[in-house]
């Protein structure tokens, strides 16, 4: 719709070498790509713009052959197709370039480059591969890169830049004609982002095309022909980037109606509980190749007593970095100072944290939240044992007594307190999560994206209970990446990106477009 | 021969099932109404077998009925055939108990028979050849073992290493540890004297009580103390804290980390309490053999997984418990001993136990 024109403007570059049609997908009954259209002419950058959730990575996994299942139309270079899976898709000349890389770290930059289809001498000896074969096509396709490197490395002895370069001259190895780059500078400095975009247009110029997700403003506009934004798995239009101004694109972005009802806050500010300075933390997976990388850099703020602060970032902000390193988890703080009631907080390790009253819940329920195997009342006295455990031994009955308690007041519906966590539902499974957390008494809560996965039933109980917290003077720093949550439920926003707070809004401050402006822009506090 | 406990065994069952209770069978088992008749009986009958319990002991209701069947003309009946089982079985069964431990964190532990065929050796060379009182050699070699499991669980817990590589790199050491301080031989009542000649001396008191058998010759006093042991570890595992922790830890490292559970220090713990077991064990060997073999106790670190895998604890961690493994000992012990009664030659014993060992577990896989 919106995008006729600049199809037709750059028709004269031939037809699309993708083109998907009408893309629908669901997971376990959620829709989250509703009949969306998009195409990738050769030599274009297209660039995918929405936030998180948006249903961009879903767009990507079925281009990649990832997920199989979808309503809609694929067509690639002007044949309908189907891919049956990531391998077949990249044998058709689809490369991801992934944010996480897909290169296996133990083998050599050779090796990565043909794994999966090294090159054999004859059709006849299909199990012997032509090493030396491999190693002059290597060089040639690093040669067409400028990648002056020891290809019979291994590729862990290499930086992040150099390793992204790798991965797209094995992508040129495996002849791809469409690259989808995720994400593709999140970990690369300056200079290393000008060098990625001097090769995006050398690869613009044979013809490839490119599909570009990322999360940040000035970098669409460096780097996009064209931009496609989805919101909540819709299609929300297409547009060649120079008709389709900052503020337009970003008003494409937002526009989420905020048709949830919030209940009521009455907030009464206490004395500040809170205070962070200063805080810093590396990266340490970079460590290793002798560049420090921060995931969060120079953070200060603060939450009162009876305050909920919500953190808004788009993916690689650093947000959940935060609160990890805040609570302990990456082991002692180097960088910046915490304080909890004025007094100083020791970060050290979480068992210290606990202690001290701070309670961190994480987004990963399952992976890092619950003990999946342990029942609800083993999971709830899971942070505070010593209080049903006097002189070591577990009082079953206190641990019960405790259990229902929470039962009740957050309502976990259960069979009884004996169930295993691993068969509720998601809602349920969260409020145990809470649950637990409260039992420490904890004077400030650290909430990484409390509704996620959560029904709306149980959003709305988690709301109401996250208010009755703060009445009773918790103060809560939470994630999440819902914009109406942030607008109807925080008394200030904190903005972040690439690991620093860009932006600070009161409640009344707050729009859309300015959150979502300041966690794509790099711009001063 | 031995299709026919199993056809009769699952026979019986439904069967039973049907008859004795048709208020519980309800009336889809009644005549006439065809097709749902059997996939309900299928599914109630399936559905007991839900229950960790009834998974469990299973094997070992099937196991004693062959030993009823093939009694070896009355042999299994006699009480002294189940005591000789329990004893026989008590080393390796307290071995299995730390062995329980470590597997519900997450982790194994390699080391165990070596540990034992060390303590064996200390144990014997301080009270035979150095004449110790059981006083000072059993508090110090409970420590030796101890301090060998908590070096290996410092290596999982500090360094971060692979329980595997730890805990075999014990094993190697531990061996070594016990032939050099034994010079290689086994140390026993038999002395060697500077000039090549042997001294004969008395093998001390300890060794004779505790190789003993008692209320009235019916009960070995290794078995009880293979079940102190259990008691122990139960106590430990389902009544303290530090039990909580252990099946945190291995059920999730990381959401028990974050929830303050001191991680490390309950990997110490469990490799700890396996080194200690390792020594009750160690001595327990000594006195049954009446001597310290360095080699004592090799594979017996296998047995022992074998009998916890046997009672349906999970290797991947944060499931089961000290009476599964209680469970699965004696399972193994009658097996072993149902064998050995019927005199089958010890080549078939060994592949008849493998098989038993994947037909149990693959049993206690089954889920409808």
């Amino acid at each position: 719709m919106t995008g006729e024109t600049a199809t037709a403007a750059r028709v004269e570059m031939g037809a699309p070498l993708l083109s998907m049609a009408g893309i629908s997908k669901s997971f376990t009954g959620v829709p989250v790509l509703r009949d969306v259209s998009f195409d990738l002419l050769p030599g274009e950058a297209h660039v995918l713009a929405g936030e998180n959730g948006a249903g961009k990575s879903t767009l990507i996994k079925i281009a990649a052959g990832v997920h199989t299942e979808y309503e809609g139309q694929l067509v690639l270079y002007g044949r309908p197709t189907r891919f049956t899976s990531p391998h077949d898709a990249t044998a058709q000349g689809i490369s991801v370039i992934h944010q996480e890389m897909s290169l296996i770290d133990a083998m050599t930059v050779v090796d990565n480059m043909f794994l999966g289809r090294e090159l054999t001498r004859k059709a006849s000896a299909r199990q012997w591969t032509d090493r030396p074969a491999q190693l002059r096509k290597a060089r040639e396709f690093c040669a067409q890169l400028d990648l002056d490197i020891d290809l019979s490395q291994p590729v862990e002895n290499y930086s992040l830049s150099i390793k992204n370069r790798i991965e797209i001259a094995k992508a040129l190895a495996f002849n791809a004609r469409i690259m989808v780059m995720d994400e593709p500078t999140s970990a690369l400095a300056e200079p290393e982002v000008d060098r990625l975009f001097g090769l995006i247009g050398q690869l613009k110029e044979r013809g490839c095309g490119i599909i570009y997700i990322t999360h940040r403003l000035e970098e669409i506009y460096r780097i996009a022909d064209r931009i496609t934004v989805l919101r909540d798995g819709r299609h929300i239009g297409t547009a060649a980037a120079r008709d389709l101004p900052e503020a337009e694109l970003i008003r494409w972005m937002i526009g989420r109606e905020l048709s949830e009802h919030f209940p009521e806050r009455k907030t009464a500010l206490g004395a500040e509980r809170l205070r962070i300075e200063g805080l810093s933390v590396p990266d340490a997976g970079a460590a290793s190749t002798g560049i420090t990388r921060w995931l969060v850099q120079d953070v200060a703020l603060s939450v009162r007593a009876g305050e909920i602060v919500g953190i808004a970032g788009l993916q690689g902000s650093g947000n959940s970095e935060l609160l990890r390193g805040i609570f302990g988890a990456y082991g002692k703080l180097e960088h910046g100072k915490v304080s909890i009631d004025g007094k100083p907080f020791d970060v050290h390790s979480p068992r210290r944290s606990v202690r001290q009253g701070l309670a961190y819940l994480t987004s990963d329920r399952k992976g890092t939240g619950l003990v999946l195997g342990l029942d609800i009342a083993q999971n709830i006295t899971l942070a505070s044992l010593q209080a049903v455990s006097p002189a070591g031994w577990l009082s079953r009955s206190k641990e019960r007594q405790v259990a229902e308690r929470h039962v009740r007041a957050l309502s976990i519906r259960s069979t009884g307190t004996t169930q295993e966590v691993a068969t509720l539902s998601g809602g349920n499974q969260q409020k145990v999560a809470l649950a637990k957390w409260i039992e420490t008494q904890p004077r400030v809560l650290l909430l990484d994206e409390p509704t996620r996965g959560v029904d709306v039933g149980a959003k709305h109980e988690i709301y109401e209970l996250m208010n009755e917290w703060t009445r009773a003077g918790f103060a809560i720093l939470m994630i999440t990446s819902e914009m109406p949550e942030l607008l109807g439920l925080c008394d200030r926003i904190v903005v972040m990106h690439r690991g620093r707070v860009s932006a600070q809004f009161s409640r009344a401050e707050a729009t859309q477009e300015r959150i979502l402006k300041a966690a794509m822009a790099d711009m001063a506090a | 021969m031995s299709e026919t406990p199993i056809s009769q065994q699952e026979g019986l069952l439904p069967g039973s099932a049907g008859a004795r209770d048709p208020a519980s069978a309800a009336p889809a088992l009644e005549h006439g109404d065809l097709s749902p008749a059997p996939t309900r009986a299928r599914s109630s009958f399936w559905s007991i077998f839900q229950t960790p319990w009834v998974r469990a002991i299973a094997p070992l209701v099937f196991v004693v009925i062959i030993g009823l069947i093939f009694s070896a003309s009355g042999t299994f009946l006699r009480w002294g055939t189940h005591r000789d089982m329990l004893r026989q079985v008590s080393v390796t069964g307290i071995l299995a108990c730390g062995m329980t431990l470590v597997i519900i964190t997450g982790g194994i532990d390699l080391a165990v028979g070596s540990v034992l065929g060390f303590c064996a050796v200390l144990f014997s060379l301080l009270s035979i050849h150095r004449d110790w009182s059981p006083w000072g050699a059993i508090p110090l070699v409970l420590l030796a073992g101890s301090a060998l499991g908590l070096l290996a669980g410092g290596l999982i817990a500090r360094f971060k290493m692979q329980a595997f590589i730890a805990t075999l790199a014990m094993m190697v050491f531990a061996r070594g540890l016990a032939k050099s301080i034994s010079g290689g031989q086994k140390v026993s009542g038999a002395v060697l004297n500077p000039d090549g000649s042997y001294k004969y001396v008395e093998l001390p008191r300890i060794f004779g009580t505790l190789d003993h058998k008692i209320l009235g010759e019916n009960v070995a006093v290794v078995t009880i103390i293979f079940l102190a042991c259990v008691a122990l570890c139960w106590v430990l595992l389902a009544r303290l804290r530090w039990g909580r922790y252990l099946y945190a830890t291995g059920g999730n490292e990381e959401a028990a980390r974050l929830s303050g559970i001191p991680t490390n220090r309950v990997k110490l713990l469990a490799y700890g309490m396996s080194g200690l077991l390792s020594a009750v064990a160690g001595i327990c060997q000594a006195v049954q053999e009446q001597q310290g073999d360095p080699e004592a106790g090799s594979t017996y670190e296998l047995s022992a997984i074998a009998i916890v895998v046997m009672g349906g604890t999970n290797l991947n961690g944060g499931r089961g418990g000290m009476l599964f493994t209680l469970v699965g000992a004696m399972t193994i012990g009658y097996l072993e001993k149902i064998l050995s009664i019927n005199a089958v030659s010890e080549a078939s014993r060994l592949m008849l136990t493998g098989g038993i060992i994947v037909a149990a577990v693959l049993f206690q896989k089954v889920r409808k």
